[in-house]
């Protein structure tokens, strides 16, 4: 019967809603409820049946269906239910909801919207139901300071419909690019800012995180079209693409994480805490920086040339310590 | 069920209004004698009808008040709902905080927290506010809470119940019942903890989510603890930052390279002369503060990198090229 539950919530919230509204279409007042016309028809024939104690008929509280009834631009009145003027209070659920959004985007905000957010907080507060527990919640948005400039101006380029040169840094690669790219959306997930972007020196649709950017620039030529869909970041953000590799690695029992961290396909527990985990690389040179910072905790099982790889940049490196530097003093440990 | 529902519902307002306009409790026979579908049902129905009532009532959040109905013969109770209890207070916001409050309600993107979000947003509508589609400038983040337990972990630190849950640590395998008297949760870098006290422990720990590999069974009622005054979730989750970095290493690294390091490095000199004998390198100062992690990310670096100092770091990382040298020919 959860039904009747959401419908009186909904009837006790639009009966105040109407009340503060002279003329508000059925579809305005459908989709600011965020239900069908249908369902507000249903809940107005509910409403229809309410009113003061007795329900003698100058009791009842009195629907216009005359209006709205074949037509979803026809103004939804009521009457005779001043008694119900203002909405409930916000539930605790609500408010928490609500006031651990407002400090995500606090946390997502420069200096200036601080203020803002503190007043909506504060008022927030006094409208929650008496005894609610406010959250104890913690919200931290990783963000520097160099980050709001990047925002800032990508911002800029995408409401005066520019394009943007950005100075990117690969961290697979370990090189920065200069790249023309035009902006599509910024974007917030997993703890970091995005700019999505057709870029045009891969000629591909792409995310660039705004902690990479070293440099950013709004260049006076216009953004150019392109057929793309909103991504939908619901799946994450890793998406696999035709050029892929697969790739299998073991990790020990401490860098287990990398398959709770990394999109894996199959994992399989080797015993004692070990797994052994198949995934889809799209840059080889990610796999081996990957595997050259966790090592030995993670080795990669298969492609035979990777895990080659690994061991021969491992032994180019160590041939760079074979000779003690100006300035390196070697504690004779090997 | 199109039917009931509406019978049920319509049967629940007339309760609330009937109940909001009286001006003392009313009995439960009073209610039944003004109420034509309880007045139709046999005592033993009117019962059940009446005790589920009250519960949709109280989860739909109306303070359902119960007292004497008289306050001088403590003989026969009643029920009203208190209207200053009951309607939200007068709201004054302002334009810029009214468009606030519009971005927020696009923060979460989980099922539960989006839904009671925008139960709220309903609420401040039906009190005149209106929200239009108009976006601010500004980055829109979001939290995501894809940890299955997120959701009942949240709902008993709102209303401060002790839960057990069977937990995985961090790099073990082992899974043992952990007890909590949770404080509140905590997110960084896109990952979910809850702190509280630890009641096997009698200390404050703080749990990841995605380590909790059974649902979170409530132990105990709800409100049968306190968070101690004084809690400071901010500094309880420092622990979860990396260390900070309170020693300095000297390193060797290509020009052009390693440029992942050298933004958090001061350079030292360029133009040295590498092991390689080639001249093309720089020589930074990177602070760091835990060795076991910045050998990994050394190493990582590869041939573009080079250690010179202190020794104990230049032999951990010579350790580790060594053993990764041997694992293929």
């Amino acid at each position: 019967m959860s039904g009747a539950r959401e419908q009186v919530a909904r009837l006790l919230a639009l009966v105040p809603y109407l009340q503060q509204r002279t003329d508000v279409s059925l579809s305005t007042v459908a989709a600011d409820f965020g239900v069908e016309p249908e369902q507000i028809r249903k809940d107005l024939g509910v409403l229809w049946m309410c009113g003061l104690p007795g329900l003698t008929p100058d009791k009842m509280i009195d629907v216009d269906f005359e209006a709205i009834e074949d037509d979803p631009d026809g103004v939804v009145r009521i009457d005779n239910a001043d008694y119900l003027g203002r909405p409930v209070r916000l539930g605790s659920t609500e408010a928490s909801a609500l006031i651990v959004a407002l400090r995500a985007l606090r946390e997502g905000s420069p200096e200036s919207s601080y203020d803002v957010i503190d007043r909506c907080l504060v008022k927030l507060e006094d409208a929650a139901a008496a005894g609610t527990a406010l959250p104890e919640v913690e919200v931290r948005l990783p963000r520097s300071a160099e980050s709001y400039q990047h925002a800032a101006l990508l911002e800029q380029a995408l409401s005066t419909d520019r394009q943007a040169r950005i100075d990117y840094y690969v961290p697979s690669r370990d090189e920065t690019t200069q790249r023309v790219v035009d902006p599509l959306e910024l974007l917030s997930a997993e703890g970091h800012d995005y700019l999505d972007a057709w870029c045009h020196l891969a000629g591909a649709r792409r995310l660039f995180r705004l902690d990479r950017m070293q440099a950013v620039e709004v260049v006076d030529e216009p953004r150019q079209e392109h057929d793309l869909s909103p991504r939908d970041l619901a799946e994450g953000l890793f998406e696999p693409g035709p050029d892929d590799l697969e790739a299998v690695l073991r990790l020990e029992r401490h860098a287990r994480w990398v398959a709770d961290y990394y999109p894996v396909d199959e994992v399989e527990e080797l015993g004692d805490g070990r797994l052994e985990a198949r995934l889809r690389v799209g840059d080889p040179q990610w796999l081996v920086r990957l595997v050259l910072r966790l090592a030995p905790a993670v080795e990669i099982v298969r492609p035979l040339d990777l895990r080659a790889a690994v061991a021969a940049r491992a032994r180019a490196t160590l041939a760079l310590y074979s000779q003690p530097t100006a300035n390196a003093q070697d504690s004779g440990v090997a | 069920m199109a039917g009931l529902t509406a019978a049920k519902s319509e049967r629940l307002l007339n309760l609330v209004i009937l109940l909001l306009v009286a001006r003392n409790y009313t009995t439960k026979e009073q209610i039944r004698a003004l109420m034509e579908p309880y007045r139709a049902s046999s005592d033993e129905a009117f019962d059940r009808m009446f005790e589920r009532d009250k519960d949709d009532l109280r989860a739909l959040g109306i303070p359902l008040e119960v007292g004497y109905v008289d306050k001088f013969f403590e003989d026969e109770q009643g029920y009203r709902i208190k209207r200053d209890a009951f309607e939200l207070p007068a709201l004054d916001f302002t334009a810029d905080e009214v468009a606030v409050l519009g971005l927020a309600a696009r923060v979460w993107r989980h099922a539960g927290l989006a839904a009671a979000t925008s139960d709220a947003l309903v609420k401040l509508k039906a009190a005149g506010l209106s929200f239009d589609r108009e976006q601010l400038d500004h980055v829109q983040p979001t939290l995501t809470a894809e940890e299955p337990s997120f959701e009942a972990m949240w709902q008993a630190t709102l209303d401060r119940t002790p839960v057990e849950f069977d937990y995985s640590r961090v790099g073990q395998t082992d899974v043992t019942t952990r007890h909590l008297q949770p404080w509140g949760v905590v997110t960084a870098q896109g990952r979910w903890y809850v702190a509280g006290l630890d009641t096997d422990r009698s200390e404050p720990r703080m749990f990841r989510l995605s380590r909790i590999l059974s649902e979170v069974r409530p132990t105990g009622e709800p409100g049968s603890y306190a968070v101690p005054p004084g809690t400071d979730l901010r500094a309880l989750t420092q622990a979860l930052a990396p260390q900070q970095p309170d020693r300095t290493a000297v390193v060797l690294a290509r020009a052009g390279a390693a440029i992942g390091l050298r933004r958090r490095s001061e350079v030292r000199a360029t133009g040295v002369t590498g092991p390689d004998g080639q001249p093309g390198w720089d020589e930074l100062d990177v602070p760091y503060g835990s060795q076991t992690d910045v050998v990994g990310e050394l190493v990582g670096y590869a041939d573009s990198v080079v250690v010179e100092s202190p020794p104990e770091l230049r032999a951990a990382v010579r350790e580790r090229l060594t053993l990764v040298a041997a694992g293929a020919p």
